[in-house]
């Protein structure tokens, strides 16, 4: 479904990425792991094309990403859930559902409430705080709007950049469980996560990244006992 | 001292027409600075090209002598300023600011390149129109006996007109960004550019019709100011420019009530400097209130709405 091949990003003078080779199949939860600075966010970027690849292609059900303008990117079936959430804060939680459907705001009106009701199903606290501003929310509640946020493009793609990040720990289990409910509807995930535990727990298979380069790509079970994983992603000796 | 108090009613009747016209403009600094960060120094020319199309029109249909209802004249004097003045702004944006911050200049450059649109702008209309001030037939469409008194204030259908028209197109403009897919869209580029564009919004496009949305506006302004003064002349620009951005900082820059409040507010400061100090003194007062704002509060009075968001 999605394919990088030898991608190659800089920032200015820096190289970010060295040669990403990925792939990610159909109905898949792929987990991208590894540490700081290892270039993950930047493979995220890269996809979405907010940064440009120097040279490696991109390819999306076939067809040439790179070099593509975000918005005709996520046009084509691909929604991000960004490191940090980054909702929109100035706008209530149904307008920033709203903004995520905006790619389909031409599709008949009740589709798109479908989609509304189905985000709410399965987070109905958001039903709740519909009118309340986003900023307004705590940090879990906006993690569950972003998430929502992205649902709402209808997409068959979702990548997602660090979702557990600054969340408690029951709240980090409950935000993987529904990864994995939104993966049995249909949709293929490519998770980022310093959390490798449970990252790995709910993926099918996973690439590490160091330095800007794949280093090692396995079945997530394979990876989970892998002593180089253990060791540098674990905190275990 | 009595006497300063018998017309400061008047006064201050003056200084809030002014005052929603000062908010007009000032809502094209502030809503082109919520997109891009910059001020669009070249809106003040705008505003006066928008006076000198209603000009234009109101000169074509005198001259034609065109049966037409008055009430219709009005209209048809508003409609092609904002739409050409619209066109202007998103042209100025398209070919004299995005090459530059599409290059990743600083946030000085485009600032350099408004304040040369300025020039050229100002110079055009000069070279094409000539120096001399032209003037408006205002009486032709609200003679000047048309006004009446209220509690010994002096007012005039044509200031009523100004202020209704003005705060109807505020009104568009509120529910055009709060309520509709455009002004969601815009929202979205004012508070993070990178998730509007991962949203699928064309930021280019949006930014483009930011521009569009607030020169129109400034050229609605031109024309009521036209016709209010009755005298335009192709400097006008500047100093209603500096009043209006002055309005928006005063407001709060990026901030869409702040700078309807803004306009209001300048407008009525100018009118009490006007009756308790002198007219002359008008624009110290106003300048000098800017300062004390800029030292005091310098995110405005209503606060920069998308202060807490990092820089572009």
């Amino acid at each position: 479904m999605l394919r990088l091949d030898q991608v190659v990003t800089y920032y200015g003078p820096i190289m970010a990425l060295d040669g990403v080779s990925l792939e990610v199949r159909a109905g898949e939860i792929v987990c991208l792991l590894g540490g700081n600075a290892s270039g993950k966010s930047t493979t995220m970027k890269t996809i979405l094309g907010i940064v440009r690849p120097r040279t490696g292609t991109v390819e999306f059900e076939g067809e040439r990403l790179d070099g593509m303008a975000t918005g005709e990117i996520v046009r084509r079936g691909i929604s991000l859930v960004p490191e940090a959430r980054r909702i929109f804060g100035r706008m209530t939680v149904w307008e920033n559902l709203v903004m995520g459907s905006y790619v389909r705001r031409n599709d008949p009106k009740d589709e798109i409430d479908r989609d509304m009701k189905r985000v709410f199903a399965l987070f109905p606290r958001l039903r709740e705080r519909q009118m309340q501003y986003g900023g307004t929310m705590s940090g879990g509640e906006q993690q569950m709007l972003a998430i929502g946020r992205a649902l709402m493009a209808r997409p068959r793609l979702l990548l997602m950049d660090e979702p557990s990040m600054g969340l408690s720990p029951a709240f980090v289990d409950q935000v993987f469980d529904i990864i994995q409910e939104i993966n049995r509807q249909g949709t293929t995930i490519l998770v980022v996560e310093q959390n490798a535990t449970v990252a790995l727990s709910i993926a099918h298979r996973g690439y590490v990244l160091q330095n800007g380069r794949i280093v090692i790509t396995h079945d997530a079970a394979a990876l989970l006992k892998a002593d180089e994983v253990r060791r540098a992603y674990l905190g275990e000796e | 001292m009595g006497d300063l108090i018998a017309i400061l009613p008047q006064q201050l009747v003056f200084g809030l027409a002014l005052g929603t016209i000062y908010g007009l403009i000032a809502l094209g600094y502030t809503m082109v600075y919520g997109v891009l960060f910059m001020i669009n120094f070249a809106h003040g020319e705008i505003f006066m090209i928008g006076a000198y199309i209603g000009w234009a029109v109101l000169s074509a249909l005198l001259n034609l002598s065109v049966g037409m209802n008055p009430i219709w004249v009005l209209p048809v004097m508003l409609l092609p300023a904002m739409v050409l003045c619209g066109g202007l702004g998103m042209g100025l944006e398209r070919f004299a600011y995005r090459p530059l911050y599409a290059r990743g200049a600083t946030r000085l450059g485009p600032l350099i390149s408004a304040v040369g649109a300025s020039i050229f702008l100002q110079n055009a209309v000069m070279l094409t129109q000539g120096a001399r001030m032209k003037v408006y037939m205002t009486n032709l469409l609200f003679p000047r006996n048309w006004r009446f008194e209220i509690l010994g204030v002096n007012i005039s259908v044509l200031l009523i007109v100004m202020v209704v028209i003005s705060a109807l197109l505020m009104w568009a403009l509120v529910v055009l960004v709060q309520r509709t897919t455009l002004g969601r869209a815009i929202r979205a580029v004012s508070e993070d550019r990178e998730m509007a564009a991962v949203m699928g919004i064309n930021v280019g496009r949006v930014v483009g019709m930011t521009f569009f949305l607030g020169s129109a506006l400034g050229g609605a302004a031109g024309v009521l100011i036209g016709l209010y003064y009755t005298q335009i002349d192709f400097v006008m620009g500047y100093s209603a420019g500096l009043k209006a951005f002055t309005a928006a900082v005063l407001g709060g820059i990026g901030n869409i009530r702040g700078a309807m409040l803004g306009g209001l507010l300048l407008g009525v400061i100018e009118s009490l400097a006007v009756t308790f100090i002198n007219p002359a003194f008008k624009d110290v007062v106003a300048f000098a209130v800017l300062i004390l704002v800029l030292i005091f509060r310098p995110e405005g009075i209503l606060g920069e709405t998308l202060a807490d968001r990092k820089k572009v």
